[in-house]
């Protein structure tokens, strides 16, 4: 069992946990992420870690209640406990000093590139970073995300806070001004899609994480297969960092709504419950 | 002399097909007596020879003979901690059985149903707890918690090494949990095998990946051996054009959903599945049965099994394939898939597949299937499930230094199971490639003996 030794609302429908994981927090790295299962009936889901605390132990995630285990994790609090949380899974993003980055964090995203834009900015990168919403009331880790860049840029598509546009705005004209070393974009599959077309013309590196849909997250399943340039790959094992300019964002968002009736039915009856 | 096997009770067809339930019902007592008369009790007993395990068969099967069932089930155990399971999934026609001299003349004594027979029996009435031996002080970590694994654990358990299992899922048992559907191995008997294990003294710890959570270096820091169990759990795909599409499963994932995860039982369990009208799975293995049989259990109203090579080639036990025939299951022989067809929202909807002849034997000995030009066809169908075999887990051989490994990432180990770095140790599907459970089983048994005298020597 792990234990949840803090819990935080950070946004609307958007939840922080610690979760204290001490042989996984005395591993990770940043872009690696956990498989969490609640209770004996539960699915195994994904999620790519937003912080970690080696001395005290703890790996920090922050959860989107979009489906029936998220809302389910949602509604448990301080004290209660997770029945697996296994990890670190996934290779780690590759932190090295290439000079200037981009970080994007869009929506929930805005939690895993966290660790990314410190460690890098702990390297001695000049880390931009910009994170993005919808609106004002999904933004949070403002300050944090401040803390570890060297410049920062708030979206939102509604303008309710920052500045009105969606990220690839403000990416096109750092990218027009500046000679960019990287880019590393984590958010929906749809910004991560834009953000490479945006950088492909400037030939700038760009990696993304994908979320794919995953059952043991160990190489066994093949469900989170993707198509990165011709071949196909495992997120799991293989990612879930890629190169950009080479994923199938399209085929990614397709093969994310293989259950979207599955998980519409499983919501209605435990929001009905 | 009787000339043919004792029946062994099964569902039928019909209902079977309707539930999850285990379809070979097992013997009665008065089955198994009647069919342990059939054994010649041979002064050499030739069927020995073919257990992987090396299970003294004519001992146990003259107990059951005489009724006495707890000694034939003590008998087994002295060879093997799980037979239960082996009683179940051993292809018994390629082992002991086919040695066995009453099957010359007619049927061989039907070793495996008798095996499990004693075991059930031993099971229904509580079974007793193993007697602990004299600790020796000596630690072995384990990787890995199927067969090969728990084999190797229970064994060195009983010479009194304290014993660490350490398995990446949630669950313990490997194939037996993910793989293995339940209505041809029911979880509560791998879970009770399993049990016992734990009693002779092994610790088991779930939710562990080897090479991710905790590195093979640190194991070998901690303990005087370790064993890699690893299992061939990555699946292969056919690399053609749609593969990719929703509804096209690897075999893994499609049992796994279904076994691991329960999703059979969706939305209550909440892991899906998901499992058209029309399923072809592609494959003629032991797996590829699971999967067809599966699918039918699921709702789907035709499952079929689509092979590139003809019956007689098939490497699913004869047994497994005539379930799946009774079932309903299809055979689209000398067919193989070239591309699947989605819809606009990404869905399979039809197959391409194109009609092979058999030609010269290939390096497996069978004979290589071939095309047939000009005879491609389309099907309609919305699932496929990918059931062409598994290659061996990379996680552990990727991250240990100086473990050798072989063109197909299998890791290179002896007939003792020494690998090329000193107390390592591996056996099972890793190092042979995907084989049975038995054979996983003997090798983790053969690995304990080599690994029992290498730390007595330390």
């Amino acid at each position: 069992m792990f234990k949840i030794i803090r819990k935080e609302n950070l946004a609307e429908n958007t939840k922080l946990f610690d979760i204290e994981a001490k042989l996984i927090a005395k591993k990770c790295l940043p872009g690696q992420f956990v498989i969490l299962r609640l209770d004996e009936k539960g699915e195994r889901i994904p999620l790519t870690i937003a912080d970690f605390d080696r001395n005290r132990g703890v790996i920090t995630i922050v959860v989107q209640e979009v489906g029936k285990t998220t809302f389910q994790l949602g509604e448990m609090k301080a004290g209660d406990s997770l029945l697996d949380f296994i990890g670190p899974l996934g290779n780690p993003s590759e932190i090295e000093k290439f000079g200037k980055i981009i970080c994007v964090g869009g929506g929930v995203g805005i939690a895993p590139i966290y660790p990314i834009a410190r460690a890098l900015k702990e390297k001695g990168n000049r880390v931009i970073s910009i994170i993005g919403a919808r609106s004002k009331n999904l933004l949070f880790w403002e300050e944090k995300m401040r803390n570890v860049s060297d410049e920062l840029s708030v979206t939102t598509d509604d303008g309710s806070y920052g500045r009105k546009a969606v990220v690839t705005a403000p990416l096109k004209e750092i990218l027009d001004s500046e000679k960019i070393d990287r880019v590393v974009a984590i958010g929906p599959p749809v910004m991560m899609k834009f953000v490479a077309k945006t950088t492909l013309p400037y030939k700038v590196k760009t990696v993304a994480s994908l979320n794919s849909v995953m059952v043991d997250g160990t190489g066994m399943c093949g469900a989170c297969r993707c198509k990165i340039g011709e071949e196909t790959r495992f997120a799991c094992v293989d990612g879930p960092e890629f190169d950009a300019h080479m994923v199938d964002f399209d085929l990614l968002m397709s093969r994310q709504k293989m259950y979207l009736d599955e998980e519409k039915k499983a919501l209605k009856r435990f929001k009905g419950a | 002399m009787e000339k043919k096997k004792t029946p062994m009770p099964e569902q039928e067809p019909k209902e079977r097909i309707k539930n999850f339930n285990e379809v070979a019902l097992g013997y009665d007592e008065e089955d198994a007596v009647k069919e342990a008369g059939r054994c010649l009790a041979c002064k050499k007993p030739v069927c020995v020879k073919g257990c992987p395990v090396e299970i003294d068969i004519p001992s146990f099967i003259s107990f059951i003979k005489e009724r006495k069932f707890d000694e034939a089930i003590s008998k087994i155990k002295e060879k093997n901690s799980l037979p239960a399971i082996c009683g179940r999934v051993c292809p018994q026609e390629t082992q002991c059985e086919e040695l066995c001299v009453s099957g010359k003349k007619g049927e061989p004594v039907a070793i495996g149903r008798l095996e499990r027979f004693a075991a059930d029996w031993e099971r229904k009435k509580g079974v007793k707890p193993p007697q602990k031996v004299a600790p020796t002080g000596k630690k072995i970590a384990v990787i890995g918690s199927g067969p090969a694994g728990l084999t190797c654990a229970a064994d060195l358990a009983k010479l009194g090494h304290s014993v660490t299992v350490f398995e990446s899922l949630h669950k313990t048992g490997g194939v037996l949990m993910y793989g293995i559907p339940e209505f041809r191995m029911p979880k509560a008997v791998v879970e009770a095998e399993i049990d016992y294990v734990k009693h002779l003294g092994v610790e088991i710890y779930p939710d562990m990946v080897v090479g991710k959570s905790i590195g093979v270096d640190e194991l070998r820091k901690d303990f005087d051996a370790v064993f890699i169990g690893t299992g061939a759990g990555l699946p292969m795909f056919m690399h053609i054009p749609g593969e990719n599409l929703n509804g096209v499963y690897s075999a893994n994932e499609f049992l796994t959903r279904v076994n691991l995860m329960n999703a059979y039982r969706f939305p209550e369990y909440d892991t899906p599945v998901r499992v058209g009208k029309r399923v072809a799975v592609v494959g003629a293995g032991n797996v590829a049965m699971d999967s067809a049989r599966t699918a039918l259990r699921l709702g789907a109203e035709e499952s079929l099994i689509v092979y590139r090579r003809s019956e007689k080639e098939m490497p699913a036990r004869k047994e497994e394939v005539e379930h799946a025939k009774e079932e309903g299951g299809k055979f689209m022989l000398l067919t193989n898939p070239v591309k699947i067809f989605g819809d606009e929202q990404g869905f399979v909807k039809k197959m391409e597949c194109i009609q092979m002849k058999l030609g010269e034997p290939d390096e497996s000995g069978r004979r290589k299937p071939v095309p047939v030009k000009g005879s491609e066809f389309t099907m309609d169908v919305d699932t496929v499930i990918v059931a062409i075999g598994q290659s061996p887990n990379p996680l552990v051989p990727k991250t240990m230094k100086g473990l050798e490994v072989g063109k197909h990432g299998n890791i290179i180990a002896d007939d003792d199971g020494r690998t090329s770095v000193k107390g390592v140790f591996a056996g099972g599907d890793i190092a042979t490639g995907a084989a049975t459970v038995i054979s996983a089983m003997g090798m983790g048994k053969k690995a304990a003996t080599t690994i029992d005298r290498y730390i007595r020597k330390e």
